[in-house]
């Protein structure tokens, strides 16, 4: 028989299956939630989970009659938008992205993301398909040990080299007439960032050209072709696939790195990593506002990955089938 | 031109070395087929002479000029692989032009040649499909359509039919040939089938655990093999060996026959016919017990009405006797 599943085990497996995603989902949907609810709904316990997009009022007409309440009007306070209208539901409000985009500048935050993902991204690619080439296709005995080695960097808790790599950074090189740092500027945490996904491009590629056959390889440098020929003409047209999810994977990690971000940037360079950061203050805890600027600085890349994510998916299980 | 030399040639990987020092000279616009079973080196010594894997020791020279360190791309040869190796992302008519455009060939030139090498190969209605739009044998053909219009000093085959079905490969078989009348430019084929080096070569040569066994034209090798492999290896079905007595009666350690040489009718060895093949224009008979050899072949013109279990005489042909000494050499 066939590995042919009962309708009861398949209906356990899809409610797992769904149960998982929701899980995993939970945060996200979550954030996007409380950056609608004012200050006050966001704390609320128990919480309130229903948004509704008020009329003109700003109340859903099916509560019209409950939310007349001249006790809650009383006690409505100057943050007329913290009224809830009772149970699970809250009203949804734009408040916290009109005062996020007010406190602090998202298009320069979103400019530097752009910069230094793209840029670690485009440096990464560079250095990976040469390095990947020579992995893939001109293999020592010591490719794998050093395809290796390059994951075990992956191991190291990333802190384990932060005084160094903060040394370095705040190290004071002449220039001009007056002394220049690296901390704080895009093109070092472009480096950096490079540098930090470098193992995971590598290995990607590797993954990838290790499914193109050799002989087409063989076929273009009999045909007269020379290195960088075959590379540009043949190896990189057939490794498309491959490389734009190997793209597509660290822009999103680059995107997402936390920790080199926010200790290596103050002002200048700072991604939108910094920018949620700045709304977790020793002022106070502002989930709604917090949670804006979340949802505001990972809108692009869930936007990006959501087109991408055809390509993505076929591109992490290349190989795993044929 | 398009003469090769090979001047003690040699390839090790490792510690393992699959060519001993070997030298060999094709010359100008021959059709040579390396041939031999599996794991011959073969394979190994055309990649040598096409530059892609590099020699251990030893010269080899083209038209006189010493390659031996040339890289594969200016050593004026195209190869022709066993996968067609065709780049899957362009059409067929850019896979054509690919060597042109590596060599800065004019456009002009290129779609002359492009057309021209179409033409010959019954492409020119192909020429905008991509490689995966193709059956095998087109796919071939573009393979030997991006080979021709390199106007290499000389063509490499690495087994080119062997993922082609029997039919199209007889037909293929045709064509390559046909292709080395028209452009009479060396040709260098490898193969391990014995029936495509014995009807496409103008010399074979049999190559066994990276040492040449024999070199010579198809029917050489077929009259007058120099060893007992050669006299195993060409000829289909393989050819009869007898040890001890009988052999001794001719003065010789092991005497071959092949199959079509041994004739049904009365003579000195009897036996019984274990399997019999009948194809119609021939029948090919196994018979055993004959205590010369576990199996005879015998191979009797059209349809001779024996089956398994029937008794039968043999005699073979004396003149046609291959003697072999007990280092296995032709006496």
């Amino acid at each position: 028989m066939a590995r042919a599943a009962s309708p009861a085990r398949r209906a356990a497996f899809t409610a797992l299956a769904w149960t998982l995603a929701l899980l995993i989902f939970f945060p996200i949907a979550w954030t996007i939630l409380t950056s609608f609810k004012t200050e006050r709904d966001a704390i609320a316990n128990p919480p309130v989970l229903v948004p509704l997009v008020g009329g003109a009022d700003g109340r859903p007409p099916i509560l019209a009659g409950e939310a007349d309440d001249p006790a809650e009007d009383a006690t409505g306070g100057p943050e007329a938008g913290a009224r809830s209208p009772g149970g699970p539901f809250f009203r949804a409000t734009l408040e916290n992205y009109r005062v996020v985009q007010e406190r602090s500048d998202y298009m320069r935050f979103l400019w530097n993301s752009v910069v230094i993902a793209g840029g670690s991204t485009l440096l990464g690619i560079l250095v990976a398909v040469p390095a990947a080439w020579s992995m893939a296709f001109v293999p020592s005995r010591r490719t794998k040990d050093v395809l290796l080695w390059m994951l075990s960097t992956k191991m190291l808790p990333a802190v384990g080299v932060l005084y160094p790599i903060y040394l370095i950074a705040t190290f004071r090189l002449p220039l001009g007439g007056g002394t220049f740092q690296l901390i704080d500027t895009k093109p070092f945490l472009v480096v950096i960032l490079m540098l930090i996904n470098l193992p995971i491009i590598v290995w990607m590629l590797y993954t990838y050209f290790r499914e193109i056959p050799g002989e087409i390889l063989e076929a273009a440098r009999m045909d007269g072709a020379s290195l960088r020929a075959e590379i540009v003409h043949v190896l990189t047209p057939m490794a498309v696939p491959g490389i734009a999810s190997t793209v597509l994977l660290s822009f999103i990690l680059a995107w997402n790195e936390a920790f080199w971000t926010l200790n290596l940037t103050a002002v200048d360079a700072a991604p939108l990593t910094a920018f949620i950061a700045s709304y977790s203050s020793p002022e106070g805890l502002f989930f709604a506002k917090l949670s804006a600027a979340s949802t505001m600085a990972i809108a692009p890349i869930l936007v990006l990955g959501w087109f991408a994510q055809k390509q993505l998916v076929r591109g992490l299980t290349f190989g795993a089938v044929k | 031109m398009g003469r090769i030399e090979l001047k003690g040639v040699r390839k090790a990987f490792g510690e393992v070395e699959v060519i001993p020092p070997l030298d060999l000279a094709i010359e100008d616009g021959e059709f040579c087929v390396f041939v031999g079973p599996s794991g011959c080196g073969k394979s190994t010594l055309l990649r040598l002479i096409a530059g892609l894997e590099d020699t251990s020791g030893g010269h080899i020279e083209i038209d006189g000029l010493d390659m031996t360190d040339t890289p594969p791309a200016r050593r004026g040869l195209a190869m022709v692989f066993q996968s067609y190796a065709l780049y899957p992302h362009m059409s067929v008519r850019k896979n054509i032009a690919f060597p042109m455009k590596m060599a800065g060939v004019d456009a002009a030139e290129q779609a002359r040649r492009i057309e021209a090498a179409a033409r010959a190969l019954n492409l020119s209605d192909y020429l905008d499909r991509r490689p995966g739009q193709l059956s095998g044998g087109q796919r071939q053909r573009v393979a030997i359509g991006r080979a021709i219009v390199r106007e290499p000093s000389a063509f490499l085959f690495d087994e080119p039919l062997s993922n082609l079905d029997a039919a199209l490969r007889v037909g293929m078989r045709m064509e390559i040939g046909e292709l080395h009348e028209q452009l009479s430019t060396t040709m260098i084929y490898v193969t391990h089938d014995q029936v495509e080096a014995m009807t496409m070569a103008d010399r074979i040569v049999v190559l066994r655990a990276g040492r040449i066994e024999q070199v010579g034209t198809p029917l050489d090798l077929y009259r007058s093999p120099r060893n007992l492999f050669v006299a195993g290896f060409i000829g289909s079905p393989r050819m009869n060996f007898v040890e001890g007595e009988e052999a001794g009666r001719h003065g010789a350690h092991t005497i071959g026959i092949r199959p079509e040489h041994v004739r049904v009718g009365e003579g000195p060895w009897r036996g019984t016919v274990g399997v019999s093949e009948h194809l119609g224009s021939d029948t090919f008979l196994h018979v055993h017990g004959t205590g010369l050899a576990e199996t005879i072949t015998v191979r009797a013109g059209g349809e001779v009405p024996l089956r398994g279990g029937d008794p039968v005489s043999l005699a073979p042909e004396e003149g046609k006797l291959h003697r072999f000494g007990p280092d296995g050499l032709r006496l």
